[in-house]
């Protein structure tokens, strides 16, 4: 244990836990929605967030911009965002429909328990990696680093970089966005009328099977999000980077209360902070066990997370 | 036969307390399902608890027998808490209960079902079941049986068998299995579902799952039997013999809490009755009290009579 | 189309059903005599010819005992993952976790490499890795056993991943460096081998590097006294409680049944098989690093137990057997020219076999036919 480090460092990790804590949030979005409505684990949500790492960089790759290429100018760098950006999201969101329509609809019709469900998410998401991964070589696809990190202002010590700011602020922008798509909207009334109560929506006339696609949607548009910024900071993807990524992003949604727009935030940065303390404190060998034992603390004392689950209701 | 049943327990109508609601109160948020409610269950008789749609019965129910904490006020059985109870605990103190909305186990047998009810009276544990080491001293159930002719091989494999029984004792597990599954198939003859023993529940006609359902209860050698709206569905023959089996098992010495709201069958079967009304007691006593009650008559049956 | 394909999967079901049927009208006697055949079978296979059936079942590429040895642990793996999936419907995705723990519990308790150096024989590391495997069973499902099954599914995945994290990076484990001299039972092979045997393995180690045969005839008596073990289990009040709460776990728990407690002896009851699986992969391998117990072998596991049949002994083992054995089997075959392989696909192959087993056979290729443990009651009646 090294306290000492912990405290020397207190800032730095911070801000570090923050920023992955910001792409937790961003995933943990997409497990967050279809709990609500569907009460089920979408295990290969993980597959989703990994297929637009992917996107994004085949997509600069076709632009022709990979590992060798010359540093861009500001403007480039832009139109690669965006361009990267609409390439995850389109790839993720349509990965997500496409885990819907395979795993999920054609046994929704039958009703089955629900852990039938999680076992054919587990296999979608198998299917989805080791494709990946053998289309791939299972080797590691590096990107150009678009974004130098830079220094903006220094926090107690701790440097905050462009790259940080970036990331947090994007997670929070989207995610709010979303928040007004569901509170505001016409479709996000009908997404919430499901959550509540799927019935009474049907009998209301809201179109079950479209609020579900939509949900889907909307998480793989979140996880694509979640992609380009992953890119962004670490620089590369590799096949199974979902695997822990999901399972942390999922206690991050337990952790804020899953089904919970707003919980899955605060879990998101919670978790980020949490991991990086930890590796702090143990040593970053045991940074992947922390979120593990936050999931299993939260079940244990707060099974409802720490804002309960409001789309849904909380059932022990 | 019924009028005999129902006069002879009205002289000598008991007294002693078996369970007793004291000021209990639940609220859901803020929602007030059940206001200061007092009552008590007699041993040995048949109570029914009424009230219109949402009154609060069922909540009633759940409290007594330990699914939902009451906020305040407290449920004792037998000078004991029920509150606060493990579930598990709560059927081995003696309380067992059906569903309104039958939950038997679907997949399993009747007689399964019914074995599942006497597991609550088992004393062989999880080791005890795979080794089977501990012994009893055999009776003429569970002794194992020669057959008669036959292969000569399985007849010596038998009387060797037999042989050891008698000299160290049968094993305690399997004069549970035999003694569990006698009490089972009884059960079944009383509620009168034999027949059906070897069907999947799922497979049982809707009144015949509602009857598997008080076997399985009775096999948990309750005191108190509570049965949620055990003739909802039922056409009146199927009540009338409902009726018979409710004297039938009070007649064993047990007692009865009946939630129902067929006013016929409350008034034909209990000895007293409660009523609820919007989660607060608002009458109890005989079913003649209760009928005359101006305040029953205001918020539950409309007319005096019924009018059905 | 698809209902065409459900009905015909239909009538298959039918006919297995009636298969089944008819080996159960066998007097009692006959299908014991039937059953001790096949073990006889199963314990030569490896040094018999069998014409017709040899050329079908031995596998080319890897020596055959080795695979067969390999198929019979996991053969208990998937008794044990029985036990907690298809009998109480426990979805554990972090079985891998009792398999390494019971594997390490060997090496640790009788490498001279391991920092106990305690040294102890084989045969009494195993009693220690089962004990161990039970306790850290019951230790991760006392507080998760109380939380939602979807939720406990994520919670054993940590388990698994951290028990992985630990043997990796823990300096009592010897991390990467991995543990090696790992004890094995003893005894030695006979001189000549009586015709049956090499006479090449002659007073070598019957469980050393020579032959998988001794292992193989380990794990093959492993596997029939965990299904005798299993069996017993689930025919006495242990398996009608977990059954219970596996259909209605509120209705099982106010009929009296602990649900918990019962849980909780299923999780440790798969957990020490697990262990026993771990230890006879331990003393096999002789050496034990941590890349043995990644996650997706415990996908792998799931797998073989839900595609096989949850809750049927025969269908576990069916998926074992797809899992573990096939595989190998096709390993190094040429298919329109290309050579097949089969380590690559594994697990994208049974990936696809989750989603379509769970689609069209929810319930495995090999489903269980519930029937009842208990004698027949109508027939009896009308008999007396």
């Amino acid at each position: 244990m090294h306290f000492d480090y912990w405290l020397d460092n207190f800032w730095s990790l911070s801000v570090g836990g923050l920023t992955q804590g910001a792409i937790y949030a961003l995933v943990a979005l997409g497990y967050t929605l279809v709990y609500g409505v569907l009460r089920l684990i979408n295990f290969a949500h993980s597959e989703v967030f990994m297929t637009g790492t992917f996107a994004v960089i085949i997509a600069w790759d076709m632009l022709g911009y990979d590992l060798n290429a010359q540093r861009p100018g500001t403007g480039v760098v832009i139109a690669l965002l965006v361009a990267g950006l609409v390439a995850a999201s389109l790839t993720s969101a349509g990965t997500a429909l496409l885990v819907e329509r395979v795993a999920y609809r054609p046994l929704r019709r039958k009703n089955p328990p629900s852990l039938v469900f999680l076992i054919t998410a587990i296999g979608a998401s198998v299917v989805l990696f080791e494709a990946v991964g053998l289309l791939t070589d299972r080797k590691l696809k590096g990107a150009i680093t678009l974004v130098q990190p830079k220094e903006v202002f220094s926090l107690f010590g701790a440097s905050v970089d462009n790259v940080q700011i970036m990331i947090v602020v994007a997670a929070v922008v989207m995610m709010f966005g979303l928040e007004q798509f569901i509170n505001r909207t016409r479709l996000g009334r009908g997404v919430r009328a499901v959550a509540q109560n799927p019935d009474a929506a049907a009998l209301m006339g809201v179109n079950r099977d479209r609020v579900i696609m939509l949900i889907f949607m909307i998480g793989g548009l979140m996880a694509g999000g979640a992609a380009l910024l992953h890119i962004v900071k670490v620089g590369s993807a590799q096949y199974d980077v979902g695997f822990l990524l999901g399972v942390k992003a999922f206690a991050a949604a337990v952790l804020g209360g899953i089904g919970n727009l707003r919980g899955a935030l605060i879990g998101g940065l919670l978790l980020g902070l949490a991991e990086n303390w930890g590796a702090g404190i143990f040593g970053t060998i045991w940074m992947n066990v922390v979120p593990f034992a936050v999931l299993v603390l939260i079940l244990m004392f707060r099974p409802t997370g720490l804002l309960g689950e409001s789309m849904g209701r909380a059932r022990a | 036969m019924s009028e005999q049943t129902s006069t002879s327990v009205a002289t000598d109508a008991p007294t002693e307390t078996l369970l007793r609601v004291d000021n209990v109160t639940l609220k859901f948020g803020g929602l007030v399902a059940l206001d200061q409610v007092n009552f008590e269950v007699r041993k040995g008789e048949i109570l029914g608890l009424i009230g219109p749609n949402g009154a609060g019965k069922t909540t009633c129910f759940n409290v007594m027998t330990g699914v939902y904490k009451p906020t305040s006020g407290q449920v004792t059985f037998d000078g004991d808490r029920v509150s606060g109870k493990p579930r598990y605990a709560i059927t081995r103190m003696g309380i067992a209960r059906t569903f309104q909305n039958i939950r038997l186990f679907p997949e399993m047998t009747a007689l399964e079902n019914v074995l599942v009810g006497t597991d609550v009276r088992h004393k062989t544990s999880v080791p005890g079941a795979l080794f089977r080491i501990s012994r009893v001293r055999g009776n003429e159930h569970t002794l194992p049986v020669v057959p008669e002719g036959g292969n000569p091989i399985v007849r010596a494999w038998a009387k060797v068998r037999l042989a050891s029984a008698r000299t160290f004792g049968v094993s305690r597990y399997i004069a549970e299995e035999r003694a569990a599954r006698d009490k089972a198939l009884e059960l079944l003859t009383f509620v009168g579902i034999t027949a059906h023993a070897d069907e999947q529940a799922k497979n049982l006609s809707y009144g015949d799952q509602r009857r598997l359902e008080i076997a399985r209860a009775l096999a948990t050698e309750p005191k108190l039997l509570c049965l949620d709206e055990p003739a909802a569905g039922f056409n009146p023959t199927e009540k009338a013999r409902l009726l018979d089996l409710i004297r039938k098992i009070r007649d064993l010495g047990l007692t009865v809490l009946l939630i129902e709201h067929d006013m016929r069958l409350v008034m034909g079967v209990t000895d007293r009755i409660v009523v609820l009304e919007f989660g607060k007691k608002i009458a109890e006593g005989s079913p003649a009290e209760v009928r005359a009650n101006p305040k029953v008559v205001a918020a539950y049956l409309g007319v005096p009579e019924d009018a059905a | 189309m698809i209902d065409k394909l459900l009905k015909a999967d239909g009538r298959r079901l039918g006919f297995l059903a009636k298969m089944g049927d008819r080996w159960r009208a066998i007097p009692k006697g006959w299908r014991f005599a039937a059953g001790l055949a096949f073990v006889l079978l199963l314990v030569v296979l490896p040094r018999v010819q069998i014409p017709i059936i040899d050329p079908i079942i031995r596998t080319t590429k890897i020596d055959f005992t080795t695979v067969l040895f390999t198929v019979a642990m996991y053969i208990v793996v998937a008794v044990g993952l029985n036990v907690v999936i298809g009998l109480a419907g426990l979805l554990d995705l972090g079985y891998i976790g009792f398999f390494a723990v019971g594997a390490y519990s060997v090496a640790l308790f009788g490498s001279p490499q391991s920092p106990l150096a305690t040294k102890y024989p084989w045969l009494i590391c195993v009693p220690i890795a089962i004990a161990v495997t039970m306790i850290s069973g019951v230790l991760l499902g006392w507080p998760t056993l109380r939380v939602r099954g979807d939720y406990l599914a994520i919670v054993t995945l940590g388990f698994g991943e951290i028990v992985r994290l630990v043997a990796q990076n823990s300096a009592f484990t010897n991390g990467q460096r991995g543990i090696g001299n790992i004890p094995y039972p003893p005894g030695t092979w006979p001189e000549g081998g009586g015709g049956f045997l090499d006479p090449a393995w002659g007073t070598l180690p019957i469980f050393g590097s020579a032959t998988s045969l001794g292992w193989y005839w380990l794990a093959l008596a492993c596997v029939i006294l965990c299904m005798y073990a299993s069996r017993r289990l689930e025919h006495s009040r242990v398996g009608r409680a977990w059954v219970a709460i596996r259909e209605d776990e509120d209705a099982a728990e106010i009929m009296g049944v602990q649900a918990f407690k019962f849980k909780l002896w299923a999780f440790a009851i798969g957990a020490a098989l697990g262990g026993l699986a771990g230890a006879l992969f331990a003393g096999k391998q002789a050496f034990m690093g941590s890349n043995s117990f990644d996650l997706l072998t415990s996908i792998l596991f799931v797998a073989m137990v839900v595609v096989g049949g949850a809750g049927n002994l025969a269908g576990v083992t069916l998926g074992a057997i797809l899992v573990w054995y096939l595989p190998e089997r096709l390993r190094g075959i040429e298919l329109f020219g290309v050579e097949l392989n089969t380590g690559e696909y594994r697990l994208l192959a049974f990936g696809l076999a989750l989603i379509i087993v769970m689609t069209f056979r929810p319930k495995g290729l090999l489903p269980k036919r519930y029937r009842s443990s208990q004698p027949p009651v109508v027939a009896e009646e009308a008999t007396a």
